[in-house]
C-alpha cells in the first residue's frame, strides 16, 4: 500500500472509510518529464552512439523486381482507424489533463464523447484485425525474441550474428502496441463505468453502481492509464517525426511505402507483400 | 465522521494593513492562504475543521477596501464594505435601490453588520454534503452525494448542473449582474476588471470554485456604472424562513420602460444553478413588449427551458417561472401558477 498511498489521493467517505479518490496529479508532470527525458536520451543515442543498421540476409533481385514501386502497407480502413483513434486520444488527453494544470474549460462533455469514439473505434479495430488483417502480425514471435537477443549482444560488444530484417512490425512496434493495449483498455474499461457517474446519452446516471472503494480504485486505474498514455503518446509522436521513420509515418497517411525502404528494412519472408496484377485492387489481407 | 466542533485548527494569522501587503502575502502563501473578510463563511469552515488553511489572511484591517465612493460614472464599493452600509447608503438607495433591497434581504441584521459585499459574492456553496466535509466533486473527489436517488437536494440546481449540483447562495450577486457591475481584482499580473456575470463560474469550468478568484487573487472593489441608475427595479427572494435564511431562489431585474413598453432590461436569478444566471434569452424576448403579466408569463416559461429537476427540487421550476413572471409583469397583477 505504500507506493499506492504516495501516488494517489485519499479521502474519508461518509461512512468513515478511507478511500482513494484519484491519482496524485503531480504524476502528470512525472509522465511529461519522463517522456521528454526519453526523447532527449534517444536523440543523443541515435546521434552519437547508435551503430549503423545491419541485417542478415538479402532479397533476391528477382523478387525485388516483382515488387511495385510503392509497397502497400496499411489499408484505408486501418488508416482511418488509426487517425480516428489518434484524434480521440489527443482530445481525451487534453480534456483530461489541461484542467488539472490550470487551463479551465468545460471538459467533461468533450471527454466522454471522445472516449465513446475511441471505444467504438477500438471495437472496430479488434474485429477488423481479427477477421480482415493478419491478427498475429502485431504480436511478438520467436524470431523477434531471437533477433532481440542478437541485437542486445551486439550492442554490448558480444559476438552475435546480425538480426534478420523485420516482419511487418519491428519488435519495438509490437511492444509499444502491447503497452497501448494495456493502458488503453484500462482507460476504456474504467471510463465506460465512469460514464455512469456523469450525464451522458448512454446510461441513466448511477453513482452507486460500486462501493466507494471500488469506484476509487477505478478512478485511480483510469488516472494511471491516462498518465501512462501521456508518455506513450509523446514517444509515438516523436518516432513518427524522426527522419528515418518518416516513410513509416507516410505509409499511415498514403497507405504505401517506397520499395527501397521496404527492401532495406523488411524481410519478404516475414512480411510477404501480395504483388497485385496490373489493374487489380489490393485487399485488406496484405495490411 | 468525527468532527470537533468549535475548535479551530491551528493556523498563522496575518493581518495586512494595505492591499499591497495583502497581495504580497497572498502570493507568498498561494493555495495555503485563506482569505477572511467578515468571517461569516470562514468561521463555519474553520470551526468544523473542514478547511484547514496554514495561513489566515484577515483583511479586516485594510481601510482602503472599505467605503462607497462616487466615480465619474456611478459608484465604487470597497469589497470590505458591510452589507448594512450598502443598505443604508443614500446614493445606493436612491439610484441603485435593487442592490439595497437585495442586501437588506441577506441573512439577519447582525450578519449584515459584519458581512461584507466581497464576502457575500465570494462565499462558498451551502450544499450540506460539501459543508460536512464529504469527498464530493466540489471538495476534489469524484461523486456528488446530492445528485443521487436518495440525496437530499431540495435546495440544489435545476439548470447547468455538471456533476456538482450545488447552487450559488449569494443574494447580492444577481442584483450586481443586473446593474452591470464590474468586479475589480488584484491578481499577480495586475489589476483585472471583469463583468459581474463573468466573476461567477459553474462546475463545467472549475468544479471546486464558485468564482474566478485563484490563489493569490484579491477582490478589491465592485463598480456600479450609472447605466441602470433609477431604472424600474424588482428583487424577490424566496426562502423557507423569512426571518433569516438562504434563498431557495431569488430574481433581480432592471427595466427602462417607455409608457409600459420595455425599452431595455437586464435580469438575473440565483439559486437555480452553480452560478447566478443572467437571463439573456428572456431579456431579448421581452424587449419592446409591454411589461404585463402576459409578457411575464411568456418570459417565465422561456426562463425555465432546459431545466432538469432532481429528486426533491422540482418545485424550483414553477418557482423560477413565477419569479421571472412577477419581475416583469409586476406582483399585483401576477398570480402564481404551478
Amino acid at each position: 500500500m505504500g507506493i499506492l498511498k504516495r501516488i494517489t489521493e485519499w479521502a474519508t467517505s461518509p461512512w468513515g472509510q478511507s478511500v482513494p479518490i484519484h491519482v496524485a496529479w503531480f504524476l502528470i508532470w512525472v509522465a511529461g518529464i519522463a517522456g521528454l527525458l526519453f526523447l532527449v536520451v534517444h536523440v543523443i543515442y541515435v546521434r552519437y552512439f547508435a551503430p549503423a543498421e545491419e541485417f542478415a540476409g538479402s532479397v533476391s533481385p528477382a523478387l525485388a523486381a516483382e515488387l511495385p514501386r510503392q509497397v502497400p502497407r496499411h489499408s484505408l480502413a486501418a488508416r482511418l482507424f488509426h487517425w480516428i483513434m489518434a484524434a480521440s486520444m489527443f482530445i481525451l488527453l487534453f480534456t483530461a489533463f489541461l484542467p488539472k494544470v490550470g487551463v479551465q474549460f468545460n471538459w467533461v462533455t468533450y471527454h466522454w464523447i471522445a472516449g465513446s469514439v475511441l471505444t467504438v473505434s477500438i471495437v472496430f479495430h479488434v474485429i477488423h484485425a481479427s477477421f480482415w488483417l493478419d491478427f498475429w502480425a502485431i504480436w511478438p514471435d520467436r524470431a523477434d525474441m531471437v533477433d532481440a537477443w542478437r541485437r542486445v549482444r551486439r550492442f554490448m560488444g558480444r559476438p552475435a550474428p546480425p538480426p534478420r530484417k523485420f516482419a511487418k512490425y519491428p519488435l519495438e512496434n509490437k511492444l509499444y502496441h502491447g503497452a497501448i493495449i494495456a493502458t488503453g483498455l484500462s482507460a476504456i474499461g474504467t471510463g465506460v463505468f465512469m460514464m455512469s457517474r456523469v450525464h451522458t446519452i448512454f446510461f441513466p446516471r448511477n453513482p452507486y453502481l460500486f462501493s466507494d472503494m471500488t469506484w476509487g480504485l477505478m478512478y485511480v486505474l483510469h488516472g494511471l492509464a491516462g498518465i501512462g498514455l501521456i508518455a506513450l503518446v509523446m514517444m509515438h509522436v516523436y518516432f513518427a517525426v524522426r527522419p528515418e521513420k518518416l516513410d513509416i509515418t507516410k505509409s499511415m497517411v498514403f497507405g504505401t511505402m517506397k520499395r527501397e525502404f521496404y527492401l532495406k528494412h523488411y524481410d519478404p519472408q516475414r512480411w510477404a507483400v501480395e504483388v497485385s496484377q496490373p489493374g487489380s485492387n489490393r485487399t485488406d489481407r496484405e495490411a | 465522521m468525527s468532527v470537533i466542533r468549535d475548535v479551530m485548527p491551528a493556523f498563522d494569522l496575518v493581518q495586512p494593513r494595505s492591499v499591497n501587503d495583502a497581495q504580497r502575502l497572498l502570493q507568498q502563501y498561494g493555495a495555503d492562504a485563506w482569505i477572511m473578510a467578515g468571517g461569516l463563511d470562514s468561521f463555519d469552515w474553520l470551526k468544523d475543521r473542514i478547511k484547514q488553511p496554514k495561513v489566515l489572511v484577515d483583511l479586516s484591517g485594510i481601510e482602503e477596501l472599505r467605503g462607497i465612493r462616487p466615480t465619474g460614472d456611478g459608484l465604487e464599493i470597497g469589497a470590505l464594505t458591510t452589507l448594512t452600509e450598502i443598505v443604508k447608503h443614500p446614493a445606493i438607495r436612491e439610484k441603485y435601490g435593487l442592490l439595497a433591497e437585495a442586501a437588506e434581504l441577506i441573512a439577519s441584521p447582525q450578519i449584515r453588520n459584519q458581512g461584507t459585499i466581497g464576502g457575500n459574492v465570494s462565499q462558498d456553496a451551502r450544499c450540506w454534503y460539501y459543508r460536512a466535509g464529504w469527498p464530493c466533486y466540489r471538495a476534489g473527489g469524484n461523486i456528488c452525494y446530492a445528485d443521487t436517488p436518495e440525496g437530499r437536494n431540495r435546495e440544489h440546481a435545476i439548470l447547468h448542473a455538471e456533476r456538482c449540483v450545488a447552487v450559488n447562495p449569494s443574494d447580492s450577486a444577481p442584483a450586481l449582474i443586473t446593474l452591470d457591475a464590474k468586479f475589480v481584482m488584484r491578481t499577480p499580473k495586475g489589476e483585472r476588471v471583469v463583468d459581474a456575470e463573468d466573476y461567477f463560474i459553474g462546475p463545467e469550468i472549475d468544479i471546486t470554485r464558485l468564482h474566478i478568484l485563484r490563489p493569490g487573487d484579491l477582490l478589491t472593489a465592485i463598480r456600479i456604472p450609472s447605466t441602470w441608475a433609477g431604472a424600474r427595479f424588482y428583487f424577490e427572494k424566496v426562502r423557507d424562513r423569512n426571518v433569516w435564511d438562504f434563498a431557495l431562489m431569488n430574481v433581480a431585474s432592471a427595466m427602462q420602460v417607455s409608457g409600459n413598453t420595455i425599452q431595455r432590461i437586464r435580469m438575473a436569478v440565483n439559486g437555480a444553478a452553480a452560478r447566478p444566471l443572467r437571463l439573456k434569452g428572456v431579456e431579448d424576448a421581452v424587449r419592446g413588449k409591454s411589461a404585463t403579466p402576459a409578457t411575464g408569463e411568456m418570459a417565465g416559461k422561456l426562463a425555465v427551458e432546459g431545466a432538469i429537476p432532481l429528486q426533491f427540487n422540482a418545485y424550483k421550476i414553477p418557482l423560477m417561472r413565477n419569479l421571472v413572471k412577477r419581475a416583469i409583469g409586476g406582483v399585483e397583477e401576477a398570480t402564481w401558477a404551478f
